[in-house]
């Protein structure tokens, strides 16, 4: 007898080890790749969730700690009934034939097991239809800013209706004061397909769908670079619809505007750029202020250098990327909707010159 | 009819040319060869599914990997995610279903043969389609393509205006046309269930198989009619000059996503409920106890069927629902997790105080069990709103999803092979191959889809063909596609498997698991029309009365 008791024993126990091997390897590889993850960040770097510096993202970031630990009581707990039912009623070599005692239900565990999740699920619902209306239905302050974005393929427009103000990819709001908040509301449209605005650490996204008028606001607290992209597959580059939301301070934001407001710059040296870019396809999609190019397909240029990146967030902005953008702007981003434009190398070097100085 | 059965009997007989026999299979009527048909069909896909998942891990195993180009990367998802669903999933769950249900209900066929036939082909010419678009889909120009939409294909991206060309055409009319054979076996398994049952097998004996095929097929039913009206409107749109869905015109891309999510929702449950059916009767088995709480299981999966039926918007909470609207999707799908929890403790109940044998079909139910409890959890996570508006459309869903179709629906499915194979073959699967496939399945499992949460909470979107470096997200995707492949290996390790086992298995004999319902009472493989005199039964459990005479189940009931 007792050795069948020990043979069980063994047998329970090299269960049990295989099982706890299997979560070792597991953990050792999450606990890797945290780590891995941890040792990489310059700030703001990494787009976390986690790492909320706006209002609405905060309020979401609290939501998801009370559900995250609620959700993960209840792991721990079916998950150890599971582990502890696995281990304690493993059949024995011994008892081929003996059946256990059969038991059909129990209308009391039942009744336990339905009253319980109710009542957690009733809790979940209100602590989510409290932060759903915190979020959505919040009013806007008199010190607000107001932008429309406009999402196409496969880059951002932004327009500050108050401000006068056009730009592309790149959005700047001024941070927010919580004794006098300025948040910026955006009212978001497509000029095609869906799209989705989302930049993780200042808000949940929010999609940008035609003929369908959508708002989000955001309400930063803290100046910086804030990283984020495209969220709703919009077509063949979705991938590279990358988003740049600079949070500045006041002074700064001021600054921005001001810059963002004056003129294009009307340089005579660099005339013969300007006169590619008046007398090519350019201005079909491309405006640039006080010349003759109005068009709205593609980024408006006015300000082009003001701006970091290229092809929305694809690449630097660099004199080379930008020849190689008008050049070739599959070799940037295959399958964007800005042609290759066939330009002379001469014309090419004088268009691009002309860009530069669009500050 | 009886020459019918003289002939499918003599298919068996060897020393007939193949040409015989491949017409044998391709004009049969039979239920088991239709459900075998179904099933290869399925597999096949599966393997075709599988390669498209591993180009797109290898693409995203690195930021600006440049293996596929972003077009072909955007139509291996989009193909992906079609196959995976309505050419792997429902024709492998309807396979087992017709394979099995007649039998346990005590049944020789079908109610309806000949629609049974009707509907496999018309499903494998929906796949076949679909899958010509490679070839045809520009319209025979010399440059074919394969749709690109996503499994979606959300409004106005499907339109004439972005998606010019024929692909979304073989997409669209793919899925219609798989979608009437779907509708077609539903049809015949509620016929089926509702008038063929044997005498004494009452609604409340019928195993759960058949009653959660039952409820299944219901939904089926309510989920593929709109999604085929969508098709329609969508063919409207493209050719007759239709409005619906084109918002330059005026009409709604949001009207398309209701159509799309009130399919789109029920069908993960039209997915799910037949693999809970795999573990009820898989678990009982392998724990020696009859299911705990029969009726309490039959009530909460109706339960789930009504109320997963008004929770579709909870997919579309990021497009600018009023807060009434996005409270009422978050209520309801949470209220969903009852009924869910409640059958995961019920399957715990009956193995309290079992004596649970660790065969493979029940090795896969333990995975199951656990992988489906955090599927489940990471749904409640997603239900609440607010949380959704970072997590959705992020590989934290990505994630979440092939949680619950591979770690929920694949496990259950694996388990079933492994425990029926020996009654369509008449051959045990191998195993230590079962064994192996299982925990290497297991880690691979753990490796790609655990992990592939958490570059969704660090932002990363869905669907995007190549990423930024520097935002967390390289050594994470590494990982997981390492799993990816671990997994592939694995599958390769199961088709082994079943072929081996197929020519060298051991002899399986009626009854190879001491188990309790009907289709275990006839040879391995079920001679033809099943049942030579029809059974009569007496309780859930027929085998456990005809075993235990001392102390049958029909005493209780």
């Amino acid at each position: 007898m007792a050795t069948i008791t020990n043979k069980h024993k063994t047998e329970w126990k090299a269960v049990a080890a295989r099982i706890m091997g299997v979560f070792v390897i597991l953990a050792g590889i999450i606990l890797a790749a945290a780590l891995c993850t941890a040792s990489e960040p310059p700030a703001n770097s990494i787009p976390s969730i986690f790492e909320p510096r706006s209002t609405p993202a905060d309020s979401i970031r609290h939501l998801s700690f009370f559900v995250l630990s609620i959700t993960g009581l209840i792991f721990l707990v079916v998950f150890t009934l599971l582990t502890y039912v696995i281990l304690k009623f493993r059949g024995k070599s011994g008892d081929r034939g003996r059946e256990p005692a059969q038991v059909y239900g129990s209308t009391q565990i039942e009744l336990a097991w339905t009253v319980i999740p109710i009542l957690i699920v009733v809790v979940l619902f209100l602590a989510t239809a409290r932060v759903i209306h915190a979020i959505q239905d919040a009013p806007r302050p008199v010190g607000a800013v107001q932008v429309t974005a406009i999402g196409h393929q496969f880059w951002w427009e932004f327009r500050y209706p108050m401000l006068g103000i056009v730009t592309a990819n790149e959005l700047h709001v001024p941070v927010s004061d919580p004794t006098h908040p300025t948040p910026t509301f955006l009212k978001l449209l497509s000029a095609d397909t869906d799209h989705s605005f989302w930049v993780p650490q200042l808000a949940g996204k929010t999609d940008l769908i035609p003929n369908h008028p959508n708002e989000t606001w955001l309400d930063p607290h803290e100046t910086g670079l804030f990283l984020g992209q495209c969220a709703q597959y919009c077509g063949t580059q979705h991938a590279k619809m990358l988003l740049r939301v600079y949070v500045d301070n006041p002074e700064e934001f001021a600054a921005w505007v001001r810059a963002q407001r004056q003129p294009a710059n009307q340089d005579e040296k660099k005339a013969a750029g300007r006169h590619v870019f008046e007398t090519t396809a350019c201005l079909n999609c491309h405006a640039v202020g006080g010349t003759n190019g109005t068009g709205r397909f593609g980024p408006d240029l006015t300000h082009l250098m003001s701006r970091h990146t290229l092809a929305s967030g694809a690449a630097e902005n660099t004199p080379e990327n930008l020849r190689l953008w008008i050049e070739n702007p599959d070799a940037i981003k295959p399958g964007s909707l800005m042609p290759a434009m066939k330009l002379s190398d001469a014309d090419l070097d004088a268009l691009v010159r002309y860009l530069e100085t669009l500050q | 009819m009886s020459s019918d059965v003289m002939a499918i009997q003599s298919a068996d007989a060897a020393g007939r040319s193949w040409t015989e026999v491949l017409h044998e299979w391709v004009t049969t009527v039979d239920h088991k060869r239709l459900g075998v048909l179904y099933i290869l069909y399925a597999l096949f896909f599966l393997v075709i599914g599988g390669i498209e998942a591993t180009i797109i891990r290898i693409q995203l195993m690195r930021p600006h990997n440049d293996f596929v180009s972003p077009q072909v990367f955007n139509r291996m998802f989009t193909m992906h995610g079609t196959t995976m669903i309505f050419f792997v999933a429902m024709p492998i769950l309807f396979g087992f279903a017709n394979y099995l249900v007649p039998l346990m209900i005590g049944a020789r066929d079908m109610a309806f043969p000949r629609l049974n036939a009707f509907s496999f082909w018309l499903t494998a010419f929906g796949g076949l389609l679909l899958y010509f678009s490679f070839l045809g889909g520009s319209g025979l120009y010399g440059a074919g393509n394969a749709p690109d939409v996503g499994w979606w294909a959300y409004a106005p991206l499907a339109s004439r205006a972005f998606s010019p060309g024929h692909s979304s055409d073989y997409w669209t009319i793919a899925l219609l046309a798989s979608g009437f054979g779907s509708i077609g076996t539903a049809i015949n398994i509620i016929a089926t269930i509702i008038s063929m049952r044997c005498p004494g097998m009452k609604l409340s004996r019928m195993p759960l198989l058949a009653w959660l095929n039952l409820v299944m097929s219901g939904m089926v039913l309510l989920a593929i009619t709109p999604l085929s009206a969508a098709q329609l409107m969508l063919l409207v749109d493209r050719y007759l000059g239709g409005h619906f869905f084109d918002t330059q015109a005026g009409g709604s891309a949001t009207l398309w996503m209701h159509f799309f999510w009130i399919f789109g929702h029920p069908e993960v449950y039209v997915l799910i409920i037949p693999c809970f059916a795999f573990a009820s009767e898989i678990i009982p088995v392998f724990s020696r106890k009859p299911i705990f709480g029969y009726p309490v299981m039959v009530g909460a999966t109706v339960c789930i069927a009504f109320v997963s039926m008004s929770v579709w918007a909870h997919h579309m909470f990021t497009i600018g629902m009023n807060s009434y609207a996005n409270s009422f999707f978050a209520i309801t799908t949470m209220a969903v997790g009852v009924p869910t929890g409640i059958k995961i403790f019920n399957w715990l109940g009956t193995m309290w105080g079992g004596k649970i044998q660790f065969k493979t079909p029940m090795l896969f139910c333990m995975g199951f069990l656990f992988q489906f409890l955090i599927a489940g959890l990471t749904g409640i996570m997603l239900s609440a709103a607010p949380f959704n508006w970072q997590l959705s459309g992020s590989y934290f869903v990505v994630a979440h999803f092939h949680y619950v179709i591979v770690g929920g629906i694949l496990f259950a499915l694996f388990g079933a092979f492994y425990y029926w194979y020996p009654k369509i073959t008449g051959r045990m699967l191998n195993e230590g191959l079962g064994k192996l496939h299982f925990w290497m399945f297991l880690i691979g499992f753990h490796l790609t889809f655990d992990l592939m949460h958490i570059p969704g909470l660090l932002g990363m979107p869905r669907r995007i063909y190549t990423y930024e470096p520097g935002r967390g997200w390289e050594t994470l995707n590494l990982l997981v596609t390492i799993g990816a492949f671990i997994q592939g290996i694995a599958t390769l390790v199961f088709v082994a498997n079943l072929i081996i086992s197929y020519f060298k298995g051991a002899k399986a004999g009626n009854d190879p698991w001491d188990a309790w319902t009907l289709e275990w009472s006839v040879s391995s493989p079920p001679p033809a029309y099943n049942f030579s005199s029809i059974p009569t039964v007496a309780s859930r459990r027929p085998l456990w009365d005809l075993k235990h005479p001392e102390d049958p189940d029909s005493r209780y009931e």
